[in-house]
């Protein structure tokens, strides 16, 4: 004897927030419903345990219809094959669209700048056994990005602008995705031990600066600019700056200007002076080398190595750094010889508020 | 060339990808209406193309208008192979048949296909342009209005019911023809989808056409049902009630002209009858202009098909309703037959008038009618008699000569005697039978309730050999119809209301079940007018026979000298029995009515039919179910019938039974809505009652359950039985507590009654015939038992009391019924949700009948748990129209289908602003409508006077009608009765407040704004843009807290979904919840289409499941109707009141939040 088929399908869809979380999390009916039987729901409304399997049966395949349209979100909005609750309509599908695209900061930080292919898919039951995220919302959260990835790749526009846009995503989570898809086209490495201290949101952070300053629709706003991608003029300008570090006279002057500017300012300027040409050093050296697009990559772990690891040993604070760096970028604009100033302010203006973000524990 | 359909494609969207190469589509579309097709271009590489296409015009017959649905096929166009179909989308256009109808169908419609389901959707637009047929022999029946609602509807008001219409059509099922064996599967769905579609429009044609010769123009509580034969074939079957209808806004000039006879009663009426004042035929003045500004507000355009269908029958509509108010002054009447119906059509014209002979008697009626009246009551012991055996085909035999040939006229219906007329009429039977598929009426209109009569008849199926000719399902309900009218005579009743038919097929036996509820009809609404002067002489008798119940309410006592409740039926009137206590068909007790004290009512009251709006109940109702499994041995054909029939009265007793001990546990003492259904499978049979059980003040409370063992020698047995006793007396008492049952204390008086031993007897009276017609009777009452005891003398007994008491109570803040309204329950909050669920459940091992119950029981009860569950935070709330439906699909297997609503209600609201709407409306009226502005001028001239008729009147008249009574009662019973009448009169004081209020709400209704509302709300929702309707839906007939202001059609939609990868739509629950997800969005798309925003009256009437796992395989087919309206909620029309107001110039901007 055994319930065969059993469906309820109601004129106004019935969701349950609660149960839609546990679907989107990946767990089975049977591990749902003892959640569900934890959470007290039973003795609110005198219900047995076969009650709950039936309804979280129901959500479930409720859910599993409602997915296909979650994949193009602009859909739900004239579909017809569900009719949300009449009063709160647009609070309710936004609620639907934003959790199904909302993921696990710890999920992706492990795949942050991995391609999105079948073999990083592959690869998410080690992610899953790590993160102690079911693969199923692992692979959910996988292919969000996916299609993400690969909706806004092919368009023309602002990248965040785009991602709200397609898929009705409130303004942070779209400026996540927009991070993760600027991640993974660009290959940032981000999985080293040394980066590991480093959370999604600094990431998206930095992604944020990187986009809105250093890819080609940050400069001119003409229609066919493209977010995704690194603007390869300015990479190419970059090795200018090199002559902050090779030409001697121009190193020494804008060590002495920085220098000048920071004495009494700082418990750590010793370490400062000390530190200056390495310091100097490290940044521009990344700034040249960014034309590579395989030290594109490593661009976050140069930072780390060239820059924070430094200053960190040497005890700076975040206030330190900051000082220090407002000093280093403004003095290389007196400098007499030193002509790339519109390269450097673009330049700097994005590492320093890059380290600014790095620099914590 | 009566028609011109007109087609137009406008646009798809979310086509799904044909071409997998470029993941994109090359659709165009088909237009096919009849054998003309029309193709758009084809839109290359798109999925959501824009043909933006020509209009189609297709010109063809009417009758072809109402039987073919338009049907629009989506191809991917593919240059070297065939063009792939993506899908079909059928479009009903009869509701653009009718001139109230809608006007044009517009918007995003779901692409389907049987077996993908819905892919992409469609944006049309289709018109009709109808032409003037003047051909008297046309087969065709455009204007007929069809209502799936089985009451009045809400805006319309009853000038005449007709009587009992059905019609039925059959042909061969494509799926069992010997094409099908080479078709696909999807070819073989999308042929039996549209024959189906066909057979219903010539099934809706053929009984509008029925309805046309009875004169009506509408069919209410219209019931289409299909009976899927197998191999014999496919049966499509109807049965409606044929009306005449009238668009309420006309009445309101009528009553406001007339002041003078807007009595309390009127208050009293519920609105959503659309029911009028008794007063207004006689008080509309000059007919004719009446009827002509009832024309007038249909737009100039659409008026002709209305026309048409007046013109070219005799029965016109204009004359006949002309006729009926000319009615009592037409001196031929007087000549012909007695001379009681002169003076009496005036009476139950205006039922009110006798008792306030002070009112003036306006207009023509002759001042010597009271006078006349009073010779009428003489004769009406002998009318009663007549009553009492009408339909007897002969029997009725005790009258008068002429008196009773016109009886018989009469009561046979209307139908009848056109017949005579019209000779070209094929089916001559349709007249015989005054059944009612109505469960609601217009107060006043059912006189009295006898009980529930049943037929049900076990039948071979045979190769339906001729199509044209359907001699044998029609011979088989014939059958059916006259049981089921002697039975109604039985209990001395002359109509059958609630009536309802159903089947169940198993292999190539079949049962045919009706059922519905014996009752005695006042005759105001039932005559016909006079269409020639033969008819008028011939319709005559109609009220002498009117005047015979009628006398009998006026001999109920309050009713002569209360005015009031003579005309509302007092809210015990349809309690006291019909039929003779001295010659009762059946042995019950009877005892004085608890309301008025002077008329006999039985203990138990059992009907198919909705709680009457105006009947006095005490505490709330609740959902009753009885449920049965029996199993029955294998058999094949003849002797299987056999088994069937020697196991149905087993199977009915035990259901009735069963009913009788769970009203008891509930302290209750009547049922409404009963609904037996019996389902047959290979080896078993299954039976489920379901109804809704009140507390009728007017009937006697309910004794308890006793429990007497047979064995009384063991003393644990006792105890064992003292504890169940207990048990049982505590779940009474919890119940009466959970219901709120408190009767009023009132001195017992049980005097007369036949059988002087408390025995409790129920009203079910049905037997069942073998395809023998063997006509056998069952006797329900236990022998000489007292059907009260429950003898336990075997662990049956124990079975059954242990599952008596496991019915699980419904959680707190949960109230269910299968009926339209909840008594008790008032102040409904605009939150509904209608829902579908469906279970199946197998048995896998052979089980005793005992245990096949405790299964069935479980998993309908299960299947109640888990919906409170679903509807958790919908709390307060209750489940109305709980529709069970059950089936055994195949062998072991049970299907349970639940289709309700759930409605959420507020404890503490009280009705409200009722009054101030009505005025703020009134001015709207005046203000908005240029079309009416006239009409409405008049009427702003005289509505004050109804308008202010509120409470304090209506009690203050009240309160004369009292001193009226006291003075003619006579005085040794006086001091008795004092204190009910006076507790009476509290009740009807809060009646006629809660009545006043609703009056004015029914004026707005009438108001001429809705009409302009629905025009804003047809061009707002286009502005909307992409976002998608809301569309609601409900199986009762009116949406709460709403105003439904026009209807747009009906509904009737038939779908086949089949699947190959069964366990990739994820197993049959996936298969069947999306399913039935896509024929919700279908219906609510075809509606939003038509300019509605809701579905009433929603059912689903038909889902057969069938799955092959094994192959990986499912199909099923799913019917569904319903009426498509456009509402407007009531704070709305407040709020767009108060800005017509202020500036005229905005009219109606709050339409777009619905």
């Amino acid at each position: 004897m055994s319930v065969e088929l059993d469906v309820f399908v109601g004129n106004t869809t019935i969701m349950d927030k609660e149960v839609y979380q546990l679907w989107l999390n990946g767990y089975t009916v049977n591990d749902a419903v003892k959640v569900r039987i934890e959470g007290g729901v039973m003795e609110e409304c005198e219900a047995s345990a076969e009650v709950l399997l039936s309804d979280t049966m129901d959500q479930y395949r409720t859910f599993q219809m409602c997915e296909r349209l979650l994949h193009h979100p602009a859909k739900l909005a004239n579909q017809l094959l569900f009719q949300f609750h009449p009063q709160i309509p647009p609070d309710r599908q936004a609620m639907l669209i934003e959790r199904y695209y909302a993921f696990d900061d710890s999920f992706v930080r492990e795949v942050l700048g991995k391609k999105l292919s079948k073999g990083t898919k592959k690869d998410l039951d080690d992610v899953s056994t790590k993160t102690g995220i079911t693969l199923k919302s692992c692979r959910r959260q996988f292919d969000n990005f996916k299609r993400v990835f690969k909706v806004v790749e092919e368009l023309k526009g602002p990248l965040v602008e785009n991602i709200r846009q397609h898929f009705l995503l409130p303004d942070q989570l779209a400026r996540d995705y927009a991070a993760i898809v600027f991640f993974a086209n660009n290959r940032f490495e981000t999985g080293k031990k040394k980066l590991h201290y480093l959370t999604f949101q600094d990431f998206a952070f930095c992604a944020g600066q990187l986009i809105n300053n250093w890819t080609l629709g940050a400069v001119d706003n003409i229609m066919d600019d493209m977010d995704v991608d690194l603007d390869k003029e300015f990479l190419q300008e970059l090795k200018d700056l090199k002559i902050l570090i090779t030409d001697k006279d121009l190193l020494d002057q804008h060590k002495s200007l920085v220098c000048t500017a920071l004495r009494g300012k700082t418990n750590v300027f010793n370490e400062m002076e000390a530190n200056f040409k390495n310091l100097s050093r490290g940044l521009v050296n990344i700034a040249a080398k960014l034309i590579n697009a395989k030290d594109v990559r490593d661009f976050f772990i140069d930072l780390v190595e060239k820059f924070i690891e430094p200053c960190r040993s040497d005890k700076w604070t975040s206030i330190d750094v900051n000082l220090y760096l407002t000093h280093y970028t403004n003095s290389a604009h007196i400098l007499d010889t030193f002509k790339h100033h519109a390269v450097w302010t673009r330049y700097m203006g994005v590492i320093k508020s890059c380290i600014l973000r790095m620099y914590h524990d | 060339m009566p028609g011109k359909l007109k087609a137009k494609i406008v646009a798809g969207r979310h086509l799904p990808i044909m071409d997998r190469a470029s993941d994109l589509t090359d659709a165009f579309v088909e237009v096919k209406f009849g054998n003309t097709t029309f193709k758009t271009d084809v839109y290359p590489k798109s999925l959501n193309p824009q043909w933006n296409s020509e209009w189609f015009k297709f010109e063809v017959d009417d009758e072809d208008l109402q039987d073919e649905p338009l049907q629009i096929t989506v191809l991917d166009h593919d240059t070297y192979s065939a063009n792939d179909a993506i899908g079909k989308v059928y479009i009903d256009i009869d509701p653009l048949l009718c001139s109230e109808a809608a006007t044009v169908i517009s918007g995003w419609l779901p692409i389907y296909d049987t077996i993908h389901g819905i892919r992409g959707e469609i944006n049309v637009l289709v018109k009709v342009d109808l032409f003037n047929d003047l051909n008297r022999f046309r087969q065709s029946s455009c204007g007929v209005k069809f209502f799936c609602t089985t009451s009045i509807p809400r805006c319309y008001r009853a000038v005449m019911v007709h009587g009992f219409v059905e019609e039925l059509v059959v042909n061969e099922d494509p799926e069992y023809q010997w094409i099908d064996r080479i078709r696909t599967p999807r070819a073989s769905n999308e042929a039996r989808q549209r024959l189906i579609f066909l057979m219903s429009g010539e099934l809706q044609r053929k009984i509008g056409l029925k309805v046309l010769e009875m004169g009506g123009n509408a069919v209410v509580g219209y019931l289409q049902c299909f009976d899927l034969e197998g191999e014999s074939g496919l049966v499509v079957r109807a049965i409606g009630t044929a009306c005449t209808l009238e668009k309420i806004s006309s009445t309101l000039p009528a009553t406001a002209t007339h002041p003078s006879n807007s009595s309390p009663s009127k208050d009293m009426k519920e609105p959503g009858f659309g029911e009028e004042a008794p007063g207004v035929p006689l008080s509309s003045g000059p007919p004719t202009p009446l009827r002509a500004q009832t024309f007038s507000s249909f737009s100039p355009s659409k008026s002709y098909s209305r026309q048409s269908s007046s013109s070219d029958t005799e029965l016109s509509l204009t004359p006949k309703t002309v006729g009926i108010f000319l009615f009592p002054s037409t001196p031929t009447l007087e000549s012909e037959s007695s001379p009681l119906p002169s003076a009496h059509l005036p009476r139950h014209l205006w039922p009110g008038m006798a008792s306030r002979s002070t009112t003036p008697p306006p207009l023509r009626l002759s001042k010597s009618d009271t006078a006349i009246l009073r010779k009428s009551v003489s004769f009406s012991e002998e009318l009663l008699l007549a009553a009492s055996g009408m339909g007897s085909g002969g029997s009725a035999g005790k009258e008068a000569g002429p008196l009773k040939a016109l009886l018989r006229q009469q009561t046979q219906s209307a139908l009848e005697q056109r017949r005579v007329s019209s000779s070209s009429e094929a089916f001559v039977r349709t007249g015989e039978y005054p059944f009612f598929p109505l469960t609601a009426f217009p107060p006043g209109f059912l006189l009295h309730v006898g009980g529930v009569v049943s037929a049900r008849s076990v039948k071979l199926l045979d190769r339906i050999h001729n199509p044209d000719e359907p001699e044998t399902r029609d011979a088989w309900w014939e059958e059916i119809r006259q049981e089921i009218k002697s039975h109604a005579k039985a209990l001395g009743c002359q109509a059958v209301v609630g009536y309802s038919e159903s089947t169940s097929i198993c292999e190539e036996v079949c049962i045919l079940s009706a059922s519905g509820t014996a009752a005695i009809l006042s005759s105001r609404f039932m005559q016909d007018g006079p269409l020639d002067t033969e008819h008028r002489l011939s319709r005559q008798p109609l009220c002498v026979f009117s005047t015979g119940s009628e006398r009998v309410e006026g001999d109920m006592g309050s009713s002569a000298s209360l005015g009031f409740e003579e005309v509302v039926s007092p809210g015990c009137g349809f309690c006291h029995i019909p039929y003779d206590e001295l010659n009762i068909p059946f042995p019950a007790q009877l005892t004085y009515c608890y309301c008025c004290r002077r008329y006999k009512v039985p203990d138990v009251l059992f009907t198919t039919i909705d709680l009457p709006t105006e009947a006095n109940v005490t505490g709330k109702g609740c959902l009753i179910q009885a449920r049965l499994c029996r199993t029955k041995k294998k058999a094949q054909g003849e002797g299987n019938a056999t088994v069937i029939s020697n196991l149905l009265p087993f199977l009915e007793y035990e259901l009735h039974t069963q009913l009788m001990n769970k009203l008891k546990l509930r302290g209750m003492n009547a049922l409404f809505g009963l609904r037996i259904q019996i389902s047959i499978g290979e080896t078993m049979l299954l039976g489920l009652a379901s109804a809704t059980g009140v507390y009728l003040t007017a009937l006697p409370s309910p004794g308890g359950i006793q429990i007497a063992g047979k064995t009384p020698s063991d003393i644990t047995y006792e105890q064992h039985i003292s504890n169940m006793q207990k048990k049982i007396n505590d779940t009474i008492a919890k119940n009466k507590e959970l219901y709120e049952i408190n009767p009023p204390e009132v001195v017992e008086e049980i005097i007369g009654s036949p059988i002087p031993e408390p025995r409790q007897r129920s009203r079910l009276f049905r037997s069942q015939s073998e395809s023998s017609d063997e006509v056998s009777e069952l006797d329900l009452s236990h022998g000489k038992k007292d059907a009260f005891v429950l003898e336990i003398d075997d662990t049956d007994a124990v079975e059954d009391i242990h599952a008596l008491l496991t019915d699980f109570p419904t959680p707190a803040g949960f109230y269910s019924c299968n009926t339209e309204i909840m008594p008790g329950i008032q102040n409904w909050t605009s939150a509904i949700q209608m829902f579908t669920s469906v279970r199946v459940f197998r048995l896998n091992a052979s089980l005793t009948s005992q245990g096949l119950n405790k299964i069935f029981s479980d998993l309908c009860e299960n299947l109640l748990k888990s919906l409170y569950f679903k509807l958790r935070s919908m709390v307060p709330c209750c489940l109305c129209h709980l529709n069970f439906t059950v089936a055994i699909p195949e062998d072991e297997l049970i299907q349970v289908a639940v289709t309700a609503v759930a409605m959420s209600f507020d404890k503490e609201q009280l009705l409200e602003n009722g009054k101030q709407s009505g005025e703020k409306t009134l001015i709207k009226a005046i203000t908005e409508n240029d079309e009416q502005l006239q009409f409405n001028l008049e009427l702003n001239a005289e509505t004050p006077s109804p308008n202010p008729l509120s409470s304090p009147k209506g009690l203050s008249e009240v309160g004369s009608h009292l001193s009226a009574r006291a003075l003619s009662v006579d005085y040794s019973s006086f001091a008795d009765r004092c204190s009910s009448w006076i507790e009476q009169l509290k009740l009807k004081a809060h009646t006629i407040r809660r009545g006043s209020v609703k009056t004015t709400s029914s004026m707005e209704k009438a108001s001429p704004l809705p009409e302009g509302r629905s025009r804003s709300l047809r061009s707002n929702r286009s502005y909307s843009g992409s976002s998608v309707a809301v569309v609601k839906m409900t199986p009762l007939s009116f949406i709460p807290g709403a105003k439904i202001i026009k209807y747009l059609g009906i509904i009737n939609m038939f779908f086949i979904r089949e699947t190959t990868s069964l366990r990739e739509e994820g197993g049959v629950s996936g298969f069947l919840h999306t399913f039935i997800a896509e024929v919700f969005a279908m219906v609510r798309a075809h509606v939003a289409a038509l300019g509605g925003n809701a579905v009433v009256s929603y059912s689903m009437k038909e889902c057969v499941f069938m799955e092959n796992p094994n192959k990986n395989q499912a199909q099923c087919l799913i019917n569904v109707s319903g009426d498509a309206v456009i509402f407007v909620r009531e704070s709305e029309l407040e709020s767009t009141s108060v800005q017509t107001q202020s500036a005229t110039t905005h009219t109606s901007n709050g339409a777009e939040g619905t």
